[in-house]
């Protein structure tokens, strides 16, 4: 069967942007993407754990999205002017996809 | 003095407490016993809803005067001046940047939804009564802090782009506030016979789920606490027990300066003393992305809110009893 080339972009953001950063990666021309709750983590900003979290500041969630390789800067650029100041961690890796069309 | 010994020993034995102490033990100990995510916010929605439709019965009950409006008004001006007040004292006592001096202010100005729910069950339990406005009071309260924290960031020369449209609906709209004052206003319209349709599921099993949610609370705290301590220095951690007495004092003028009851007294003190830790960390991991939420996260919930519920609310009861002749 065909595949076709294309970008994985997985984005670990605090979950208070989840919504900014979705926004601006449709404004860039992501036609879909799909958000996984993150159970918990540890990084420069100290652990954290979703269990018993009541505050609505803290929590991360990822949100990755299939892109062509032809529109990942423009798509960066949108999703880095939304990280950029917080908490995250921007992945890019190649797949392959079957329906390039709808990408 | 004795008075506040034995409201302060009988608030230290009672389940809520001894449920949230039960909570800190376990996470300083590293049990691994836990309340799952969801369940969690379940029982602070069912909070929420019962204390806010309880007050609107209250007020529907016992009718309105100027005095609510003059209420919510000096709560707006408390939750707008008390950020001043303690970015000033952390001037003083921390060594923190303006920054995050500042979004520590916003959360001490803010108001802790939570202790408020706590202190009316000590009122209760005393056989105090209150405002049912009171809610609507706490609900106004939640607010206006943060606009003081990005004013203080703003007039230090930093970028003052911080506050959009976006933000301030996610603000003014945030699910406490909807869910407090929406349940406020149905309890106010359909008053104690809506009360009495719905006792069975608000009123009784009430006390439970508070000592369950303060469990949690106090796994909250006691993870915080060991995750955090490092990042408090004695000065910041002192401004953790120092600034609710100071927001209580500025609570208690109010209270009296507007005339009302002990139990209404009480809990302006009570709303004054706490601090956000659910709403503004929130609001400042959006507007102060680079304010170090390690800081505000662990004194707020692991410094004034273990703070308030063992000694403030005892002592805030007991001065508001004293001075109002409760």
């Amino acid at each position: 069967m065909q595949t076709h080339q294309a970008k994985r972009v997985a984005i670990i953001i605090e979950q208070v942007m989840q919504s900014r950063l979705t926004t601006a990666l449709e404004d860039a021309g992501v036609t879909g993407f799909t958000i996984l709750p993150v159970l918990g983590g540890s990084g420069r900003s100290g652990a954290w754990s979703r269990e018993g979290q009541v505050s609505r500041g803290t929590g991360m969630v990822q949100v990755v999205c299939i892109i062509r390789p032809e529109r990942l800067d423009a798509m960066l650029e949108a999703a880095f002017a939304v990280v950029e100041r917080h908490i995250g961690v921007v992945t890019v890796s190649d797949c392959e996809v079957l329906r390039a069309e709808r990408f | 003095m004795q008075d506040i010994l034995s409201l302060a020993a009988t608030n230290l034995l009672s389940p809520i407490i001894l449920s949230f102490a039960l909570g800190v033990a376990a996470a300083l100990a590293r049990s691994d016993l836990n309340i799952p995510e969801a369940v969690a916010k379940g029982m602070s929605i069912y909070l929420l809803f019962a204390i806010g439709f309880k007050g609107g019965v209250s007020v529907a009950d016992h009718g309105i005067d100027g005095t609510l409006a003059l209420s919510l008004l000096a709560g707006i001006v408390l939750s707008a001046a008390l950020p001043l007040i303690a970015f000033a004292l952390l001037q003083v006592l921390g060594n923190l940047s303006r920054l995050d001096a500042a979004a520590v202010a916003a959360h001490y100005g803010s108001i802790s939804i939570v202790t408020f729910v706590a202190g009316t069950s000590v009122l209760e339990a005393s056989g105090i009564t209150s405002e049912g406005y009171m809610v609507a009071v706490a609900a106004a309260m939640e607010a206006p802090a943060i606009l003081s924290a990005l004013w203080l960031v703003s007039s230090g020369g930093t970028d003052g782009r911080r506050m959009d449209p976006t933000l301030m609906r996610e603000i003014l709209l945030n699910g406490s506030i909807v869910l407090l004052v929406g349940s406020f206003v149905i309890g106010w319209v359909t008053g104690v016979d809506g009360l009495v349709r719905i006792e069975a599921f608000i009123v009784a099993p009430f006390q439970g789920v508070l000592c369950l949610f303060l469990l949690d609370m106090g796994l909250v705290a006691g993870r915080g606490l060991r995750g955090g301590s490092g990042v408090l220095r004695p000065g910041v951690l002192a401004f953790g027990m120092v600034m609710p007495l100071i927001g209580a004092t500025c609570g208690l003028a109010a209270g009296l300066l507007l005339g009302l009851s002990t139990g209404g007294v009480a809990l302006f003190m009570v709303l004054s003393a706490s601090a956000s830790y659910i709403a503004v960390p929130a609001a400042m991991r959006v507007a102060l992305p680079e304010a170090n939420p390690s800081i505000y996260l662990t004194l707020s919930l692991g410094v004034t809110f273990p703070f308030n519920l063992t000694i403030g609310l005892p002592v805030y009861v007991a001065v508001a009893s004293a001075l109002t002749g409760g």
